[in-house]
């Protein structure tokens, strides 16, 4: 099997790994560069909980070749924590509105919600209901995750009452 | 004074760490490790004629592959059944790998062990089986004309028969002033939490010892269970069960096959094995639920009062019985929910077919149950022309009937006895909550639109026995220690926990960690389901921190010199008017010390205590620390009550159906956290959703399974569920200590019979099954000439 060497910059640190050319970016990311984070579900690309962000846009990265991101910037909940190391905003958010049962989903929605509000800072209800819209959850029945897209798009970051 | 943390929406420390992306999952660990992967039957009913290892074992990187043929000791035995039961007359579990024959997609026929998961799956699709197909049992209509066996000598397929009766319902039913006959169906759908299934099994060959991590819900029982399969002495067993990403029943089963075998590969290598089950393999491989046919005929008078019901169904249990029949035992005794009956008969048979095996999955049966007898009363409804909502009322158990005997035995082998419930207030507040009486005015408002509202009631048995336990302890910082056997799935037990022992200790949540599902913690549980763990281990949690807090104001009553009725604990310290001494001191002074190792030490050592020269150390009756373990053993299970309404819009063109709205008002006694509860409830309504709208696992008849991707099991997204309006009502459980009742499956069970109801509502349509597609309503639709 043909290895190939390829950079990646995972949540702004550069790194170096050699993979077969089959090599799936979630198995690259969570078993070659322990970023556990990024949960496989399904394998198949319908249940999104293996979302990862590729230079800032959301793809599932079960269906990624890991060959075919060389040189791109890959961003996972780990890389959405605020710079002091705590919880971000979508994190604190999520957590506050009790947006999270098991867990298994989170990350992929930490990094869809994240990217998410770059497009749409401001989104309505039913916006943040399509933030949330890409990955499946079988814990919350998505209420309380749509709170938490409005939550952390309040103007005060959602750090106000 | 402390707040009191019971009843607050307070957030937990788990939530953080899976929000930050720290989360430790089965896969997770053991980066290590051997990686299993199976070869799994393609056919639903096969003779394995010849197995053909010789390519598989060429592939570089191969460690071992394993038939039938090389297990040892208990691994070539069938597997346990879990709950055997008289009525179960033909029990039947595979083997962890298909010795002659395979009887669903998905059985395992070859083990594979390897470097890494690419290079097992490799070596899987080198081996050669050939098999010779056999005809294959697929849906309840073919199981019952029983014209091929899913197992020799099983006579007509039938597992299990059980008859249960509370007067003599046939009777009744033939007295009754009107009798009508329904047959209904809901079809299969599965847990599917969005982790899948995985071991990772440890030896240790320098003291001969096992641990095996699983995503598991039974950590405690699955322990037993290996070391009984393996022949080991339980001591030489640890299991634990890491952060699970969901179970709804799926993960209660144990030992599933491959959680014999990465274990027992694990021994026989004497290496690190790991086994994480992919997408197929879970749809194929794991269990399933719900598939159910009923027929009835219920008898009734002219106001609806129901004074006879006879209920026949069938059950389809998968190739295998591993849980034995609790869910179609739940399915029977459920099914009269919150109604007062004049007499209640119900025989059921479970069948075997060539599917994956049916296990309970949230809800465990009650959703077939609430869609029958919600289905039978808007039956009646319609034949006396009544508001269905009021014939409901007509035939609720009242408050002063309390508690209410239905005359059956439950699952849990003891009478089903509802201890309390306000019926008739549940129904008035989901009537009021959600415009029932208004709907009429609403429909006019929306001329055009094609509106319909569905109600449902429902009661669960929850909180069961055997027993769970829980250890409390202090330690010398004052920091809090719940430990507990039964294990956590997303159900925010560290949350809820944490609150009963800081309400009880005078501490803050925060102070409290939780510890679950580590043998090596606490050895003693039945596990997570039945929506049990609030009520059988919160309650334990509850009586281990007042053990804890009564020796703590022991302790601090000597040190302090007043009588312990004069004190009490706030603040993480016990208070007596103007005093108070940390607990953290209080558990120095707990444990008498012959060594110190800190300042806070140097107070317990036998020098330094002003202890009585006359008395030992340490009490006759009493234990080092603030330490105690206590045990809950219900004597039977609390009922929690709720009653669904469901507003339906659907498409006169294309028959898409849309939720409106969906209003849940439900009684689990005294909730412990609003949130938690809500969250529980959310979830299952939306399980729910799926179940009605869009899941089914669908077999060809060939034995093939159809639906092997969640491309095709459609679970419900954003999209699919609506905004979910919660009201709650408490009447606390007279059956343990915090007046709970358990609340992880409520939200599931109605949801099917509501939304069957919205949907009949809005198009006039009698549904007699479920779930129900768009293009299946528009059939409907042609068939009723549109």
């Amino acid at each position: 099997m043909s290895e190939h060497e390829i950079e990646l910059s995972v949540n702004g640190r550069r790194q170096v790994v050699r993979v077969p050319a089959r090599r799936l970016l979630s198995d690259c990311l969570r078993h070659d560069l322990a970023c556990t984070s990024t949960h496989v579900g399904c394998e198949q690309g319908t249940c999104g909980a293996c979302t990862v962000l590729v230079d800032g846009a959301p793809m599932r990265s079960c269906l990624l070749p890991a060959v075919t991101v060389d040189g791109c910037e890959i961003t996972t909940a780990e890389g959405c924590r605020a710079p002091d190391g705590g919880l971000g905003r979508v994190q604190r958010a999520l957590v506050r509105c009790h947006g999270v049962q098991c867990g298994f989903c989170t990350p992929g929605m930490v990094v869809s919600i994240v990217a998410f509000l770059r497009e749409c800072p401001r989104p309505s209800p039913e916006q943040a209901r399509d933030a949330v819209a890409g990955v499946l959850c079988r814990c919350t029945g998505y209420q309380d995750l749509v709170a938490a897209v409005l939550h952390a798009a309040r103007p005060d970051g959602g750090e106000g009452g | 004074m402390t707040a009191p943390h019971v009843g607050r929406p307070v957030t937990g420390a788990a939530a953080e760490r899976f929000a930050a992306g720290t989360g430790r999952f089965l896969d997770d660990l053991g980066s290590g490790a051997a990686a299993a992967a199976f070869v799994r039957s393609p056919h639903g009913h096969a003779r394995v004629l010849r197995i053909d290892l010789a390519d598989a074992e060429r592939v570089p990187g191969l460690i071992a592959v394993f038939t039938y043929r090389d297990l040892t000791g208990g691994a070539r035995e069938p597997l346990p059944v879990l709950i055997p039961h008289a009525a179960l007359h033909s029990p039947r579990t595979g083997l962890p790998l298909a010795d002659d024959v395979v009887r669903h997609v998905g059985e395992p026929v070859v083990m594979v062990v390897a470097v890494d998961r690419y290079v097992a799956e490799d070596a899987c699709r080198l081996v050669g089986v050939d098999y010779e197909p056999l005809p294959a049992v697929i849906g309840i209509p073919a199981a019952r004309r029983a014209d091929h066996l899913v197992h020799p000598g099983v006579v007509g397929n039938v597992a299990a028969c059980m008859v249960q009766e509370n007067g003599d319902a046939r009777a009744a039913v033939s007295a009754a002033p009107h009798r009508l006959t329904l047959r209904l169906g809901v079809e299969r759908s599965a847990a599917m939490p969005m982790e899948c299934r995985g071991v990772y099994a440890r030896p240790d060959r320098d003291d001969r010892s096992l641990r095996v991590y699983s995503a598991t819900q039974a950590a405690a029982s699955l322990r037993f269970a290996l070391a009984a399969v393996l022949d080991l002495p339980a001591d030489r067993v640890e299991v634990v069960a890491p952060d699970v990403g969901g179970g709804f029943g799926v993960k209660l089963v144990h030992p599933w096959p491959e959680e014999v075998l990465v274990p027992w590969a694990a021994l026989r290598l004497g290496r690190e094995v790991k086994w994480v089950e992919d997408r197929a393999e879970h749809i194929a491989a794991a269990s399933h639920e719900r598939g159910q046919q009923h027929e009835v005929e219920v008898g009734f008078d002219g106001d609806g009062h129901v004074q006879g019901l006879a209920v026949s169904f069938w059950h389809d249990t998968g190739a295998y019985t591993p849980y034995g029949i609790i869910v179609p035992i739940v399915t029977s005794t459920q099914l009269p929910g919150p109604y007062r009956l004049g007499a209640y008969r119900v025989e059921f048979r479970s069948l075997y077919t060539n599917t994956a095996v049916v296990t309970p999955y949230r809800g465990a049966g009650r959703p077939q149950g609430a869609f029958v007898m919600e289905r039978t009363l808007d039956a009646i409804a319609r034949f006396l022309g009544a508001d269905r909502a009021e014939v409901r009322r007509r035939n609720l158990i009242r408050p002063s009937e309390m508690p209410y005997d239905q005359g059956l035995t439950f699952q849990d082998g003891r009478p089903l006895v509802y201890d309390s419930g306000d019926y008739p207030a549940l129904l008035d507040t989901a009537l009021t909550r959600s415009g029932w009486r208004d709907f009429a005015t609403r429909r006019e408002r929306e001329p055009g639109k094609r509106l319909g509202i569905g109600i449902a009631c429902y009661v669960e048995g929850t909180g069961m026995g055997p027993y769970e336990g829980a250890r409390v302890q202090v330690d010398t910082s004052g920091h809090v220690t719940v430990t507990v056997g039964l294990t956590t799935q997303g159900q925010g037990h560290g949350t809820v926990f944490a609150q009963i022992a800081a309400d009880e200790l005078g501490v803050e949540p925060r102070d409290v960690t939780v510890v679950s599902g580590d043998t090596r913690r606490f050895p003693y549980a039945a596990g997570t389901f039945a929506s049990r763990s609030a009520v059988v281990g919160g309650n334990a949690v509850a009586l281990a921190a007042r053990e804890v807090r009564a020796k703590a104001l022991r302790v601090a009553a000597r040190a302090l010199g007043a009588p312990p009725d004069e004190l009490r604990l706030a603040d993480g310290a016990v208070v007596a008017n103007a005093r108070a001494i940390p607990l953290a001191t209080v558990a120095v002074l707990a444990n008498p010390l012959r060594y110190a190792f800190d300042h806070r030490t140097r107070q317990a050592t036998q020098f330094a205590l002003d202890a009585d020269p006359d008395r030992p150390p340490l009490d006759a009756d009493d234990a080092p620390g603030l330490d105690a373990t206590a045990f809950f053993s219900p004597i039977r299970s609390t009922f929690s009550a709720g009653v669904h309404v469901a507003v339906v819009e659907i498409d006169p063109d294309t028959a898409e159906i849309a939720l409106r709205d969906y209003v849940v008002v439900h009684d689990c006694g005294r909730p412990i956290n609003p949130a938690v509860v809500e969250g529980q409830i959310r979830g299952g309504v939306a399980q729910g959703i799926g179940g009605a709208l869009h899941e089914r696992i669908v077999y060809g008849d060939d034995g093939r399974l159809r639906t092997g991707s969640l491309a095709d099991l459609l679970l419900p997204t954003a999209h699919d569920v609506p905004e979910i309006t919660i009201d709650h009502l408490v009447t606390p459980s007279p059956l343990n200590p915090l007046g709970v009742k358990g609340v992880g499956e409520g939200g599931v069970v109605p949801v099917m019979a509501a939304i069957a109801s919205a949907i009949e509502d809005a198009e006039g349509i009698v549904l007699d099954r479920m779930p129900i597609t768009p293009a299946e309503l528009w059939e409907l639709r042609q068939k009723h000439g549109g």
